[in-house]
């Protein structure tokens, strides 16, 4: 006995080891100034070749896709202003949760980046209030203004006329993902059910056909907000939905309740762990485990990483209830508040803001460009549709990436769903909705 | 007259030590008490904080704040509790000199090298709440050993005492370091004394009962306070296990994290650090008077 718990403590002990010398992410190192580019073709503005100096760009793009949608930046960025050294600042960690830490401390110690990551909407919010960004409006005039940026987009980063953050990619968060052979096992047609009540019955057929989890999520907070949103969304329609986040708008309303118990009724046939980000959770969906996951249009990198086919291997529609509406986040980049090389940080900003950047950006990344004058026909068949939905569908703002609400309001709501994802407490996360809202809805 | 010029000396070679311990510690401890006491706004004109003492009734009468120190309360007791246990249990089994010893002694006290972060991780995959067919870790292993019942959503349940789960790595990871300090107790008290007992005819029960434990009392005092403060100022393996923004398993110091970088709100937090400070203190100060006296008192 004691022997045998001895090597289950040294098993475990070599387990810890392993997870270990998985954990380390290689940074990607600031690669030498390529001096003398030949052609300066690209964005137009500041001083030919660049303002020089170093230009630090802060990030949560340290892995796959995002990282090398970053790298292509920053061979452009060198490329277009020799004079400048770009220097990549990325802070691996999910959705930002590690780097937007480092970042506040950053901040908070005078000591910021030229340019940092934000998500386009209320996140931003926090560091207008903070005092912490400056207006970008001359280089958004620059770039074309409201003429190539959509002018609701541009209104969710302004505060009284002045244009706080440049856009540089936009994602969809209402979609959902699809394995047609386990749907084909319960005998569920491929096309997308017209409402959540018809989601929820073949979420029913598929657990009665033997899927153990007809529909998987993560663990982590985020996702479950993630998910939330979509319902949330579907069961409000696109103007209620965005009427939530008017100042002073209550959430103690039936629709809301309603939401609510939706949410609880699809959680009961998501997966109670086993999955704890979002890889984890699509990659159950790729493996034939569960039959849908609903995440951001990011998750096609997973299927691209594993080879299927759009099409045959998995399925793409929007959250049912959801189509029609396009349910937005996108990342932006600012202008940092006592920067020491502001030019250096505009030349950037002048970059992700083009045409030639934000096109070699998404193209990578798996994004659609924030402007609008990008031409379609080089991007792959997916985010082709997602630029045209992006045109022609009603816009909401997302949640759990900070478009709608602030970080402080985000946190909140989060707390509330993963205390929900315990205790299944409908009218606490109602209770707790409510508040979150009532404290930070002002 | 030399023992004047000694004692400057001697003030003039730890002073750089005072002076930064001074500033450091002390300093910023102030800077985290002045600063709980602050009145905050944004700019947008949302009270953060209204300042005085009314900062600490409000973090205090906070549904959130008590459900974290409910928290701490159970993992603490535990911790504590479990790695005095099984502590006390290795050391009286390896006291004997059992073959091998420094063998068992080098895997019990093994996990103490492995840091909280990166055990964290492994935990974190054996500690998931999937069940049935969505089991991984320790739930997989059980249903392999045809132990279904046995399965449990551990630290992620909805019942009061969900911590206790999130106790078993502190446990795994601190008790080989709580037998190491009784096995060197154990050692301390020379052989004399147990062939004394026996030849008194005392039972081998009544050996460890009325010669030995008491003799270890001191040993287990310290053992209590290192544990128990560790288990108050547990962050990194509960960030790690339960990530960011686990209601479940919040306790005040990682809600504290969530204050400062989450809800924009470094007043309430540095009333958060405030209080876990006095209620570490209120620990640790009297351990420290009585090993003062007990110093003292040997002399």
């Amino acid at each position: 006995m004691r022997f045998k718990t001895a090597i289950a403590v040294g098993l475990a002990g070599m387990l810890a080891l392993a997870g270990c010398s998985g954990g380390g992410t290689p940074a990607t190192t600031p690669a030498a100034n390529a001096g003398g580019a030949t052609t300066a073709a690209g964005p137009a503005g500041g001083a030919e070749g660049g303002a020089g100096g170093d230009v630090g760009v802060f990030t949560w793009w340290a892995e796959g896709s995002e990282k090398d949608g970053l790298a292509e930046l920053e061979k452009l960025f060198e490329q277009d202003f020799p004079n400048n050294t770009f220097v990549n600042l990325a802070v691996a960690g999910g959705a930002g949760s590690n780097a937007k830490a480092k970042l506040a401390a950053d901040l908070q110690n005078n000591n910021p980046p030229e340019s940092f990551q934000g998500h386009a909407g209320a996140e931003l919010m926090d560091y207008i209030d903070a005092d912490q960004i400056e207006p970008v409006n001359d280089i958004i005039d620059e770039l074309g203004g409201d003429s190539v940026f959509p002018k609701n987009l541009l209104d969710l980063i302004s505060v009284d006329g002045d244009i706080f953050s440049v856009p540089s990619n936009v994602h969809r968060s209402n979609v959902v993902w699809v394995n047609p052979a386990v749907l084909a096992e319960a005998g569920i047609s491929t096309d997308a059910p017209a409402d959540l009540d018809a989601w929820i019955a073949d979420l029913e057929k598929l657990k009665a056909a033997g899927v153990d989890t007809p529909i998987s999520v993560g663990t982590a907070a985020w996702t479950q907000v993630h998910l939330f949103e979509s319902i949330l969304l579907a069961e409000l329609g696109t103007d209620e939905y965005n009427k939530l986040f008017e100042p002073g708008a209550s959430w103690d309303t039936d629709a809301v309740k309603s939401a609510v118990s939706k949410y609880a009724k699809v959680l009961t046939y998501a997966n109670t762990g086993g999955a704890d980000d979002w890889p984890a959770a699509t990659v159950m969906v790729i493996d034939g485990k569960a039959g849908y996951n609903i995440m951001g249009d990011w998750a096609v990198a997973e299927f691209n990483s594993k080879n299927k086919t759009y099409g045959t291997d998995y399925l793409a529609w929007p959250t049912p209830g959801t189509d029609g509406t396009f349910l937005f986040l996108a990342d932006s980049f600012t202008l940092a508040k006592g920067a020491k090389n502001p030019e250096g940080a505009k030349d950037w900003l002048r970059l992700v803001g083009s045409a030639e950047g934000q096109k070699a950006f998404n193209i990578v990344k798996g994004s659609i460009p924030a402007r609008t004058d990008v031409a379609a026909g080089d991007f792959p068949e997916y985010q082709q549709s997602a630029m045209t939905s992006f045109k022609e569908d009603k816009i909401a703002s997302s949640i759990a990436h900070g478009a709608a609400a602030n970080n402080a309001w985000n946190s909140e709501i989060g707390t509330a769903i993963s205390k929900f994802w315990t205790d299944k407490d409908e009218a606490g996360l109602v209770s707790g909705l409510v508040a979150a809202a009532d404290k930070n809805n002002k | 007259m030399g023992r004047v010029k000694n004692w400057w000396t001697g003030l003039l070679m730890v002073s750089p030590s005072i002076l930064l311990v001074i500033v450091f510690v002390y300093g910023l401890i102030g800077q985290n008490v002045a600063t709980s006491l602050e009145a905050a706004k944004t700019r947008s004109g949302r009270v953060l904080a209204e300042g005085g003492l009314a900062n600490y009734v409000e973090l205090l009468t906070w549904d959130r704040y008590q459900h974290a120190l409910w928290n701490l309360l159970i993992l603490t007791l535990v911790f504590v509790g479990g790695t005095m246990f099984f502590g006390l249990l290795w050391a009286l089994l390896l006291e004997k000199g059992v073959p091998g010893e420094g063998f068992f002694r080098s895997v019990y006290l093994f996990p103490m090298a492995v840091s909280f972060i990166a055990s964290g991780v492994v935990w974190r995959w054996l500690l998931d709440p999937g069940m049935g067919e969505q089991a991984i870790g320790l739930n997989k292993l059980f249903l392999m050993m045809g132990m279904p019942a046995l399965q449990s959503t551990w630290w992620s349940s909805a019942g009061k005492f969900n911590m206790a789960a999130m106790a078993i790595p502190a446990i795994w990871q601190l008790a080989g370091y709580v037998m190491a300090l009784f096995l060197a107790g154990f050692r301390g008290i020379s052989e004399d004394q147990r062939e004394a007992a026996r030849v008194d005819g005392a039972t081998e029960f009544q050996l460890y009962r009325h010669v030995l434990f008491p003799q270890l009392s001191p040993i287990a005092l310290s053992a209590l306070i290192i544990v128990g403060h560790m288990s108050m100022k547990t962050f990194d393996l509960i960030y790690a296990i339960a990530g960011q923004n686990s209601y479940v398993s919040e306790v005040p110091a990682t809600l504290m994290w969530v204050q400062l970088f989450s809800l924009n709100n470094p007043v309430q937090a540095a009333a958060n650090a405030t209080i876990l400070l006095a209620v570490i203190a209120v620990a640790v100060v009297p351990y420290l008077i009585y090993t003062n006296r007990t110093e003292r008192a040997g002399r």
